[in-house]
């Protein structure tokens, strides 16, 4: 459990705000125990900007937002919010940021209405005052507003969650994992919502291990084991990717990849879909050569040629130099 | 080729909603058999039919040649099954689990030492022998609950969203495993909500609305629904 020192007496100074910066991060590191959740992380979110934290497990993104939502205190370094400190300010943060954890936690006990209720009651505000901002999702789940907010399906609570951090009209949301073991059309629809907020002016932080969403953020930070690998916008961090890329595939794939990877000139060779992405050694190797060598390794209908990165690539070309 | 599994008019009702209506298909003996569909499409339904941990409304089924109705308890000694909710056991040991998922899986004890060596020396976790699971980096995990999953060498192994939370070279890494198993002759039934995986099936069915509204390979759905890759394919179907 984490305690939260309540400085009173001297009312913290407002800190600038209108710079520009929703959500700026200095050199923030967290530990449990041993292990080292976040490691000296800086970056700066701006004002309503779509910004996606990329990465696996263990990355460190729950336990960043959970410091940026005053839920955790950071061992080392600053952090703010909408221009108030995380730590000093907490209480302004809370009533100016929405957020919805990655775990469903809305009472399974209560019906749709009244969550939605209860929220707005907390934050002192009334859904009818509202309702403009979160009409588009809720009336896809008015239908059910008497059901059990635990009975709903998976989609629907989703979009519960997402209504109700929003009904206080939050100047910053932040989401961790909302579209995780969600299938991909409701994916696709969950972030055709963000679009809609972002275009709200609402400032979102977003965390997905989906490599694919990090396109469709303004700006993305690749994360890994507690540290970010790179910052940009998805446009930049692909143009940045320098090496010779190739797209291989055959009628044979299992074989394919078992034979690319014991030609002495493959660096590296991964699926991804219907082809193999395929590195030479210091990227001096051909298109023919690869043709070549598994010409006489008998594949059919075999295809190579160059391909341009996706974000998946940059990341495990990141991984690869770490 | 040999039909490990048959899936007959498989109806299953919970009180008026229809889960699963009229499934019909087969897979096939060393087959990567993908099972995609939105989420509650009625694919988890399905496959606890299949593991014989439910029984249907009406239909026919049959698992590695048992009836799913009267011999469930031979259809789960015949069938390996991991997902990403459960697993292994995160207060035991690597070894431990392992020689507890021998005694459930009915292994010999005999021949557990032997398999047991191979399997940590396969994976390179033999130095992680002796560490609590609950220490062990998620990519880790998962290989090793894979290949307890498959340590009593079962005709199928029911894979639910194995590869969820890790980083992509990882990811990867466990598909290599996959292809292992099935160049073995272990069928494998898969689902996922990467559509990239299912272009790593030779064959895809796709639920929805507990129908499966198309089955067929990777190759000849995108012919099919004139689309690009499995994931247009997927929500032309889905949406």
């Amino acid at each position: 459990m984490t305690t939260k020192i309540i400085i009173s007496g001297s009312e913290s100074p407002l800190l600038r705000r209108g710079l520009g910066e929703a959500i700026s991060i200095q050199h923030i590191s967290k530990s449990y125990k041993e292990v080292q959740a976040v490691r000296d992380i800086s970056l700066e979110v701006q004002k309503g900007e779509l910004f996606g934290l990329i990465g696996p497990d263990g990355a460190g993104k729950t336990t960043l937002m959970r410091i940026l939502m005053t839920l955790l205190i950071q061992d080392k370094g600053e952090a703010t919010m909408g221009g108030f400190d995380v730590v000093k300010d907490y209480k302004k943060i809370r009533n100016m940021v929405g957020y919805m954890p990655g775990r469903f936690s809305l009472y399974q006990d209560l019906t749709v209405e009244e969550n939605l209720n209860f929220f707005a009651t907390v934050f002192k505000t009334t859904v009818a005052e509202n309702y403009e901002l979160i009409r588009d999702i809720y009336v896809q789940i008015e239908p059910f507003k008497n059901r059990l907010a635990g009975k709903l399906s998976g989609g629907m609570k989703q979009k519960l969650a997402l209504s109700c951090a929003l009904i206080h009209k939050p100047e910053i949301l932040i989401l961790d994992e909302p579209t995780t073991g969600v299938d991909a059309v409701s994916r696709k629809e969950f972030w055709e919502m963000l679009k809609k907020l972002q275009q709200k002016g609402i400032t979102i932080l977003v965390s997905t291990p989906y490599m694919d969403e990090a396109t469709l953020c303004n700006r993305v930070a690749l994360m890994q084991k507690g540290k970010v690998l790179d910052i940009d916008t998805p446009r930049n961090l692909v143009d940045g990717y320098t090496r010779k890329l190739y797209a291989i595939r055959s009628n044979q794939m299992h074989h394919l990849i078992q034979d690319l990877r014991s030609y002495e000139k493959t660096d590296s060779a991964y699926a991804f879909g219907q082809y193999l992405h395929v590195t030479g050694k210091d990227d001096e190797v051909e298109a023919t050569e690869f043709e070549n060598f598994l010409m006489k390794k008998d594949h059919e209908n075999l295809e190579v040629f160059d391909i341009q990165p996706t974000i998946e690539d940059v990341f495990m070309e990141l991984l690869h130099e770490g | 080729m040999e039909k490990v599994i048959t899936v007959r008019n498989l109806v299953k009702k919970f009180g008026s909603f229809v889960a699963n209506d009229h499934l019909n298909f087969d897979v096939y003996q060393g087959e990567i058999f993908g099972f995609l569909g939105a989420n509650g499409a009625g694919k988890t339904t399905a496959m606890k039919i299949l593991c014989g941990l439910s029984s249907p409304t009406s239909g026919e089924a049959k698992v590695a040649g048992f009836d799913i109705y009267r011999e469930t308890e031979k259809v789960k000694r015949n069938i390996g099954y991991m997902s990403q909710k459960f697993s292994l056991y995160e207060d035991l040991t690597v070894a431990e689990n392992i020689r507890f998922f021998s005694g459930i899986y009915g292994i010999p004890p005999a021949s557990r030492k032997v398999k047991q060596e191979k399997l940590l020396k396969d994976l390179g976790l033999e130095s992680a022998k002796d560490s609590l699971i609950g220490s062990l980096p998620l990519g880790w995990k998962q290989k090793l609950a894979f290949s307890v999953a498959i340590f009593h060498d079962p005709k199928i192994v029911f894979l639910d969203e194995p590869t969820g939370g890790v980083d992509p070279i990882t990811r990867r890494k466990f598909w290599d495993l996959i292809y292992g198993a099935a160049d073995r002759g272990i069928t494998v039934f898969v689902t996922t909500h990467y559509m990239d995986e299912a272009e790593y099936c030779n064959r895809v069915s796709i639920m929805n609305n507990g129908r499966i509204e198309a089955l067929d390979t990777p190759e000849n759905l995108k012919k099919q629904y004139s689309a690009k890759n499995m994931d247009e394919v997927f929500l032309k179907i889905a949406r």
